[in-house]
């Protein structure tokens, strides 16, 4: 028992990081779908809807500021594509991810400078901030939400997959671009909606993230964001599900790894994660089968 | 005006290059270290290190086709073994403060500089130093060289996105392997490396980066380079031509990891003190934008990018964070406004001149000339510009998308 | 065509802009004697270095000039951001090396001070640590020198009083690759386990924000007292989560932590937090007040300082390190760097945090740190004790 209290927190910590991972990965994986990009800059997205909060909270109340927030990301989301993706989009495919790189470097260094540097203190929302006890081992109320919404979200994005005709559309644009352009799907708004949605879990992710972890920095969206790609990566690209698994695992394995005081590899270790998948497995764990990677 | 022959130009070459390095001496030994202008020589030496890595990086990059983002992870592999190598011996307990002076008890520069010494006085101590610095590099570059041919195993297999994201992988585990403090010891953990020998003239850098270039550069003329670029251009076409495809990946990846390490060790020299912390993604990124400044496919376009690169960031645009900039002051230029104006500028050459400064063109001497007689044809309007774009258009296509 | 043009362009602007910023340092006439501030604004150790740089500039305001050698100088700062990153610090010292200081003063954060250390000595220019407590810096350095006490003498006294305090088992956090707090878990451990106690030591990546592990392992293992001397950013992290899973265990920590950051992160939770430092508001009356005065009277300075006028000993230290530049100058009879240089060692002031007088390796003489507990109430500094090491 004692060794289960004792241990307790690095799961709760683990399972808590992997859904926020998992709302990341989504975005991730939505986006490679479709326009098989690596999309570098949404983990700074996720950042940016961290920051916005913090100056958002300063002047008006918490339950306006979270909306306005996520309204904030979906635009920005889509502002990217439409600026810096949109153009390129008959470029060969290093010149998008070129693209996405820069827009990462782009939004870092806006948000360097606002910030002037400083970590930002994420606001208390009040009822997710509230310490609690389970089994004897205090953590904040967030950590043991976070799990149930993102599952919750997840059925719903799922849902919306399987039986809308965006989701068909969707569906079909990932299986194959040029086909499904024929048979008069508007590819352009297609593209817009998974970057709606991936923004808007990014942001709710921020959320429930930086609500855990108070201290918004502008390189505090890159490492969640390479994680959430590995994730994407190991449950198989694409795949919604997978991709929330992937999430959960990283972040639990992550959180062992520093319980055992192994500190220095919990961020190397996602990317041996990601070698190993890739070379064992290379559509990942829910992949469909061969998607030119390999 | 007639064409110029392949002599002369060999030889305007040679003499820019000497005339070059003899100014860059000159200047070293008559500008004072308080002036302004010594921050020419800091650019120089920072842009030819930069200019190497950018340059070996579009040696897989722009040539090979590969995508990779690991240089940094490469860079900090050459760093360490030049630093930890070349502490002197009555350095190391200061510097292995926490780990009882380490286990790597010698300094190489430092025992070739005794050796020597002792033959040659100070001379020798000079050249037996230079001697281990050399040596030290070129061991720096092979053992880099060495881990590549290791991670390219598995790595190569890949294709475009996953192989950068794999190599990126890479590079964040061999930047924890450094860090840990088992390998404390050997790597001082996470601490900072510094008091080993260093380099004295801008020159050093310069010719050394120089000399590496060039050798890229023949090796890119070479047949192999036609290998390379015909990978680039189509796989599967190369393979159908007898090209070995993953021999030919691998030796590009070796070859450019050999000179990152190469510059590794260089940037270890100028900065006088490595630690592992700035060696992430971060600092690939940059490479990268160098190399996407320059025009990828273009060695001449990767160096002038280098320079411009370092130049602004380090000396040029500083006044936009201090507050006044070109005479202009104003109160929103505060510390990082340099960077987002950076930043803006980079995105604006990603969207709308993607073929960077050279595209994937060289610099010669026809071209050189060419371009100021131009400017005359084009006042008598001669314009018949079309065909010349064309050419060059489809050798960029780098990847074309197979869906 | 066009696009050669648009290069050409460029390499015009882009000379225009060397020209001008090579060029345009017009004196007009009045004597200036340039002091270079070389501190953190942005990473880490931002918040830190902002309010050391506050103090100088506050210290600027009060005593503008100078009498050099019978004549009256102007003092002009001339401030750079090192970024708290070795890497880009190193540049921004030959930048600062370039714009003819005559004495340079900073860095907060020992790590960049190390590593920029070269390159004053190199170019002759004597610096001087404020805050930068790592023996390292000034050691095997002649141009850098130092107004505080070191880690050895830090780390000591902090174990002393983990000690006396009760504590057996100690949990200590720090940095990879930062040597301030590397070198005072390192002073701090050594000590503790002379003393007979025990040490569980961690390190965390730059840029991490998920503290979470490192308490349930400090939890886990038992420990009395959770060592943590890491900047004021990670620092605030610490505490939220700390508080999040009721932690149990006093928090100590250095220099650092004696800032409004930690006080804002702090207010309202129910942690011991106790600090050393070399400051307590209340020292000096009068420079408390005119400090204050002068940080709400300007938007800018009020949020470098985090917002409100609270007093970090830092500030009181980057006040009194200007003073001590300014004897120096004095003393020197001259702006040339090399007779400052030589002349600094003799140099004496007593200032606000006490007397500064150079010994061995250009270290400061001090023996004496200020204990202060976190009062998380009101979310202010108590004094807790003068602390003494033979």
């Amino acid at each position: 028992m004692n060794f289960f209290v004792d241990n307790l927190p690095y799961i709760l910590a683990g399972i808590s990081v992997g859904g926020q991972y998992a709302l990341i990965a989504i975005g991730y994986t939505m986006v490679y779908g479709i326009l098989r990009l690596i999309n570098f800059a949404h983990g700074d997205m996720f950042m940016v809807a961290g920051l916005v909060m913090v100056y958002l909270a300063a002047s008006m109340p918490i339950y306006i500021a979270i909306p306005v927030v996520i309204i904030f990301t979906v635009v920005l989301g889509c502002t990217i594509e439409v600026v810096a993706y949109r153009p390129l989009r008959s470029a060969p495919r290093m010149s998008i991810m070129i693209s996405a790189i820069g827009v990462s470097y782009l939004l870092q260094n806006t948000a360097l400078y606002v910030t002037g540097g400083l970590t930002q203190t994420y606001p208390e929302i009040p009822w997710l901030a509230k310490t609690v006890t389970v089994f004897g081992a205090h953590t904040k109320m967030v950590t043991l939400i976070t799990p149930f919404l993102t599952i919750a979200l997840v059925i719903a994005l799922v849902m919306l997959i399987k039986y809308t005709k965006i989701g068909m559309a969707m569906r079909a644009v990932s299986r194959d671009f040029e086909t499904s352009q024929l048979m008069g799907i508007d590819i352009n708004r297609v593209i817009t909606v998974t970057f709606i949605i991936g923004s808007l879990l990014a942001a709710i992710g921020s959320v429930l993230y930086f609500s855990n972890y108070t201290g918004v920095m502008p390189t505090s969206g890159s490492m969640p964001g390479l994680k959430a790609f590995v994730a994407a990566v190991f449950g198989g690209i694409g795949s919604i599900p997978g991709a929330v698994i992937g999430a959960f695992i990283i972040g639990i394995c992550e959180n062992i790894i520093k319980g055992m005081e192994l500190t220095v590899f919990s961020n190397a270790f996602t990317f041996v994660l990601l070698i190993i998948i890739l070379m064992v497995k290379p559509t990942g764990l829910f992949g469909e089968k061969n998607i030119d990677k390999v | 005006m007639t064409e110029l022959t392949k002599r002369t130009k060999s030889i305007l070459s040679v003499a820019v290059c000497v005339a070059f390095l003899a100014a860059v001496y000159i200047g070293d030994m008559v500008v004072p270290p308080t002036s302004g202008m010594r921050m020419l020589f800091t650019v120089l030496e920072k842009g030819s290190i930069y200019a190497l890595v950018a340059v070996s990086m579009n040696l897989l990059n722009g040539f090979t086709g590969l995508f990779s983002l690991g240089q940094a992870g490469f860079m900090l592999i050459g760093a360490y073994t030049y630093a930890i190598f070349s502490i002197p011996t009555a350095m190391k307990d200061s510097v292995y403060q926490y780990f009882d002076g380490g286990l790597i008890k010698f300094s190489i520069t430092e025992i070739l500089g005794n050796a020597l010494g002792g033959v040659l006085g100070d001379f020798g101590v000079m050249l037996g130093e230079h001697i281990g610095m050399i040596f030290l590099m070129l061991c720096a570059g092979l053992l880099t060289a060495g881990v590549a041919a290791l991670i390219g195993l598995p790595v190569l297999r890949l294709k475009s996105d996953y192989l950068a994201i794999a190599t990126l992988g890479f590079a964040e585990i061999l930047r924890a392997f450094f860090q840990w403090k088992a390998a404390g010891p050997i790597t001082n953990s996470s601490n900072l490396l510094r008091s080993y020998t260093t380099y004295d003239t801008p020159l050093f850098p310069l010719i050394s980066a120089g000399i590496c270039v060039a050798f890229i550069v023949l090796l890119i003329n070479s047949s192999y380079g036609r290998a390379f670029k015909a990978i680039r251009d189509d796989e599967i076409a190369a393979e159908a031509m007898g090209v070995n495809l993953f021999k030919h990946k691998q030796m590009s990846f070796i070859v450019s990891s050999f000179f990152a390490g190469f510059g590794g060790a260089l940037l270890a020299m100028f900065q006088s003190s490595v630690a592992s912390t700035p060696f992430t993604s971060n600092m690939t990124y940059e490479i990268l934008l160098i190399v996407v400044i320059g025009g990828i496919g273009s060695v001449t376009g990767s160096i002038l990018g280098a320079y411009l690169f370092v130049a602004c960031s380090e000396w040029w645009l500083r006044g936009l964070d201090s507050g006044t900039f070109l005479g202009i002051s104003a109160a929103f230029m505060r510390p990082g406004f340099r960077k987002v104006v950076f930043a803006v500028i980079i995105m604006c050459i990603v969207l709308f001149y993607s073929r960077g400064i050279m595209g994937n063109k060289e610099f010669s001497w026809d071209g050189f000339l060419g371009f100021f007689r131009k400017r005359d044809r084009k006042n008598r309007k001669t314009g018949k510009k079309k065909t010349s774009a064309k050419k060059h258009n489809k050798d960029t296509d780098i990847e074309e998308e197979a869906r | 065509m066009k696009k050669k043009l648009a290069l050409l362009l460029v390499l015009v602007m882009l000379f225009t802009v060397f020209a001008a910023g090579c060029g345009g340092n017009d004196d007009g006439g009045e004597k200036v004697v340039k002091i270079g501030v070389f501190e953190p604004a942005t990473g880490d150790n931002g918040a830190g270095g902002k309010q050391e740089t506050l103090g100088i500039q506050y210290a600027n305001s009060v005593q503008p000039t100078v009498e050099i050698g019978g004549e009256t100088y102007t003092v002009k700062l001339e401030i750079v951001d090192n970024e708290s990153s070795p890497e880009k610090g190193i540049s921004a010292a030959q930048n600062l090396v370039t714009s003819g200081v005559s004495m340079i003063l900073g860095t907060y954060g020992s790590g960049v001070a190390i590593a920029a250390g070269q390159t004053f000595a190199d170019a002759g220019i004597a610096a001087m640590g404020i805050t930068c407590t790592n023996p390292q810096v000034t050691l095997g350095n002649d141009y850098y020198f130092r107004m505080c006490f070191l880690d050895p003498f830090q780390g000591t006294v902090l174990a002393n009083r983990a000690w006396e305090t009760g504590a057996r088992k100690a949990y200590c956090l720090n940095k990879m690759g930062d040597d301030y707090s590397a070198g005072l878990v390192n002073y701090f451990s050594k000590a503790f386990e002379e003393l007979g106690g025990k040490v569980v030591k961690e390190e965390f990546e730059q840029g991490n924000a998920d503290f979470a592990a490192n308490i349930a392992t400090a939890k886990k293992n038992g420990c009395d007292v959770f060592f943590s001397p890491v900047s004021t950013e990670a620092a605030a992290l610490i505490i939220d989560q700390a508080d999040a899973q009721k932690l149990g265990m006093p928090i100590l920590a250095a220099d650092t932590w004696d800032s409004n950051v930690i006080l804002g992160a702090a207010k309202g939770t129910d942690l011991e937090i106790y600090v050393t430092t070399f400051y307590q508001e209340g020292g000096d009356a009068a420079f408390d007040e005119g400090v204050k005065a002068w940080i709400e009277g300007d938007s800018t300075n009020l949020a470098n300082n985090g917002g409100n006028s609270e007093i970090a000993a830092v500030t009181a230290m980057g006040y009194d390190a200007y003073f001590v530049a300014l004897e120096a100058l004095k003393a020197a009879g001259s702006t040339d760097p090399a007779k400052v240089h030589e002349v600094l060692p003799s140099v004496t002031y007593d200032g606000v945090c006490g007397k500064v007088v150079f010994g061995e390796n250009g270290d400061a003489v001090r023996d004496m740190a200020v204990v202060k507990k976190c009062n998380t109430a009101e979310g202010k500094w108590e004094f807790e004790s003068n602390q003494y090491v033979k």
